[in-house]
């Protein structure tokens, strides 16, 4: 191979370069960093060489710690919570609201505003609101005549109640917003047929739009999946994970594992764990969504190749 | 079978109008191809009968009974759409028996239907694949095949073959003329292919900027077009016009022009008698054109041959007849040089006059 050749062979990768070099800096080293961490008993006032390698350790006793294993299941109560209830409101609000009324662009602004909040915000104004004397919603149940308040933040149940509710009201926009554009962008003409075939408004949502947005609503599913096992801000300021341990997510242990208990080796096992939870979501999701496309590929060749013939 | 009238129908939107009261009567089992330019309102037309568009104005009666106020599930049609349409995340199976799931049918019943029309369009090794596997032929015969499978009394076409590419689609349209000796039924077919039209209708309609043209037999459009229009949109390659005057010339009716002087039949003449002599557009067939060297003076025109497309057994001369262009459709063998004056006779009775003005035949 002459020098000319194999020089213009190297120019991609020449190109490729810089990309390459930030996302080693930008994102594989912090993740190399923390999975190390997660192998050392390390306190904030050590450098990271000064700590202790104690192997697996981190992991062997977060799997034994009950607290650790009752925040787990909090936050996938909360997850599995929020982002049922986020879908069927967005998916439904967009399906009423696919239709051409006056003003439709400005009520769609209106709608997508929560989500454009800062979760700090949202949450010092949800607990405004919730305040057991003068928030608005106790206020109201008293005005209509019940003696009792609701006690939104210190009881264990309803605080679960309250940081689903704040979190189903900022983000249940986001996926109304996915879902319309999916809707918005489904084949006219198969509705059409579906309407000369015979079905009624509830069998085209049940039988064509719910079927075929589902790649859209898969992948928002999965945005949100990810993000409501993450979620801090909102739960932080509402409940700072109580009353006792009922709405301490993983993310807001984490946080306090660092920042309270100075434990940063056993925080970055926490968070790996979280990290391999989630990767295992996304791959899965990757792997069989590309199955699907590489089958349907595969078929289609086949059929033109026999056409041909 | 069900019998289709529509009366005085009228589409607006807002203050464009798009169709300016069509006037059509489609008699039972009669296949009728609406055929026209684009933006004739031919789709609209089919839309409209199907319930996919509001009627603006007029009526649609199917069997004497007004329909327009009626869903579409109502009026007992089938549909087959130009992208197909089909439901991509059902399997053929699925797709053709989606109307019969919905009104509950039996099990057996649907099963029994859909293995007859797979049958039929020779899809029964794909029943169990999606749309998405499947190639464009076979996804246009699901799509045939999902109307095929309701037992209505009317088909809709709405230019199925439209995305096939040029082989495929003649395979296809001589499939669609098999299954429409097997299907008795209503069909009414919209397409701006000429060819398509020509070939499948029993009654063709010709639209242009929201009016029928004209309707008949393809043979009746095709012999005794009653306009300009009709006459240039039907039949390839297309009628040649020259612009002329009417004029008696030693004592016949002649049609003269920059270059030619062609005589009238008798029965032309006799039925022009009482017409205005002037300018008038003549239009005569490439067919109707034949190479003869030895045609008399008023019996033909000469050409300069300026290009010739073959095709195979028949060519297609590009000629020039003193400015206007003319072609000549013959036999490949016929000795013919580039460049050359030649002379060709005109079939006297294929000729069409038309007025210069209305662009009506006369």
């Amino acid at each position: 191979m002459s020098a000319a050749s194999r020089a213009n062979r190297l120019t991609p990768y020449l190109f490729l370069a810089p990309a390459a070099v930030i996302l080693a800096f930008a994102l594989l080293y912090p993740i190399g960093y923390m999975v190390y961490a997660s192998f050392l008993d390390w306190s904030p006032s050590q450098r990271i060489g000064e700590a202790d390698f104690i192997g697996l350790r981190n992991y062997t006793n977060l799997l034994q710690d009950a607290a650790f294993g009752e925040s787990f299941w909090v936050t996938i109560k909360f997850a599995a919570v929020v982002v049922t209830l986020e879908m069927i409101i967005g998916v439904g609000l967009a399906l009423l609201l696919d239709r051409n009324i006056k003003g439709m662009s400005l009520l769609r602004t209106i709608f997508i505003l929560p989500m454009m909040i800062a979760p700090i915000v949202v949450g010092l104004m949800w607990r405004y609101m919730y305040h057991p004397t003068v928030g608005i919603f106790n206020r109201t149940i008293k005005s209509l005549g019940f003696e009792e308040g609701i006690p939104w933040l210190s009881d264990s149940t309803w605080s679960f109640i309250a940081v689903v509710i704040a979190d189903v009201w900022q983000w249940t926009p986001f996926i109304f917003i996915l879902a319309l554009a999916a809707m918005q962008s489904l084949p006219r003409s198969a509705l059409e047929a579906a309407d000369i075939d015979g079905a009624t408004e509830w069998q085209k949502i049940t039988l064509i739009k719910i079927p075929l947005m589902m790649p859209v609503l898969i992948v928002t599913l999965m945005l949100r999946l990810i993000d409501a096992f993450k979620v801090l801000e909102v739960i932080m300021v509402l409940t700072n994970g109580g009353p006792g341990l009922s709405t301490e997510i993983v993310a807001l242990r984490i946080f306090r594992t660092a920042q309270e208990f100075q434990e940063l080796g056993e925080a970055a096992a926490m968070s790996n764990i979280l990290l391999m939870l989630l990767m295992a979501l996304t791959i899965g999701m990757f792997f069989y969504s590309k199955l699907q496309e590489a089958r349907a590929a595969r078929m289609r060749a086949a059929a033109e190749q026999e056409e041909a013939h | 079978m069900p019998n289709i009238r529509l009366e005085n129908l009228v589409k607006r939107y807002g203050e464009f109008q798009v169709l300016h009261g069509i006037n059509l009567e489609m008699k039972e089992n009669e296949f009728t191809v609406l055929v026209g330019p684009s933006g004739c309102g031919k789709s609209t037309t089919l839309r409209m009968i199907a319930g996919l568009e509001t009627v603006s104005d007029g009526e649609i009666f199917i069997d004497d009974k007004p329909v327009s106020h009626l869903e579409p599930k109502a009026r007992d049609l089938a549909m087959v759409f130009q992208d197909y349409a089909l439901y991509p995340h059902m399997d053929v199976a699925k797709n053709m028996s989606f109307a019969l799931r919905l009104e509950r049918r039996p099990k057996a019943e649907i099963d029994a239907k859909i293995k007859d029309v797979a049958e039929m369009l020779g899809l029964t090794k794909f029943l169990h694949r999606k749309p998405g596997e499947l190639s464009g032929g076979q996804r246009q015969r699901v799509a045939m095949g999902r109307a095929l499978t309701r037992n209505s009394g009317t088909f809709l076409f709405d230019e199925p073959l439209s995305n096939l590419d040029a082989k495929l689609r003649g395979q296809m349209r001589a499939e669609l003329a098999l299954m429409r000796q097997k299907v008795q039924k209503n069909m009414i077919y919209v397409t701006h292919d000429q060819i398509e039209a020509m070939t499948l209708a029993d009654r063709i309609v010709v639209m242009h900027g929201g009016y029928i043209q004209q309707q008949g037999t393809p043979e009746e459009l095709y012999k005794r077009p009653v306009n300009k229009f009709v006459a240039g949109f039907l039949g390839s390659p297309p009628m040649n016009f020259l612009e002329g005057d009417l004029a008696d010339v030693d004592g016949r009716l002649c049609v003269q022009g920059q270059g030619f002087c062609l005589a009238l039949s008798d029965e032309r003449r006799q039925a022009l008698a009482n017409a205005p002599r002037g300018p008038v557009t003549m239009g005569i067939r490439p067919a109707d054109l034949t190479y003869a060297p030895d045609a008399g003076d008023n019996t033909a025109l000469d050409l300069r041959v300026v290009v010739s497309e073959y095709i195979g057994a028949q060519s297609v001369l590009i000629c020039d007849c003193a400015g206007q262009k003319v072609e000549v459709e013959l036999k490949s063998d016929t000795p013919i040089a580039l460049g050359e004056t030649l002379r060709f006779a005109a079939n006297a009775q294929a000729i069409h006059l038309f007025d210069r003005e209305t662009e009506e035949a006369l």
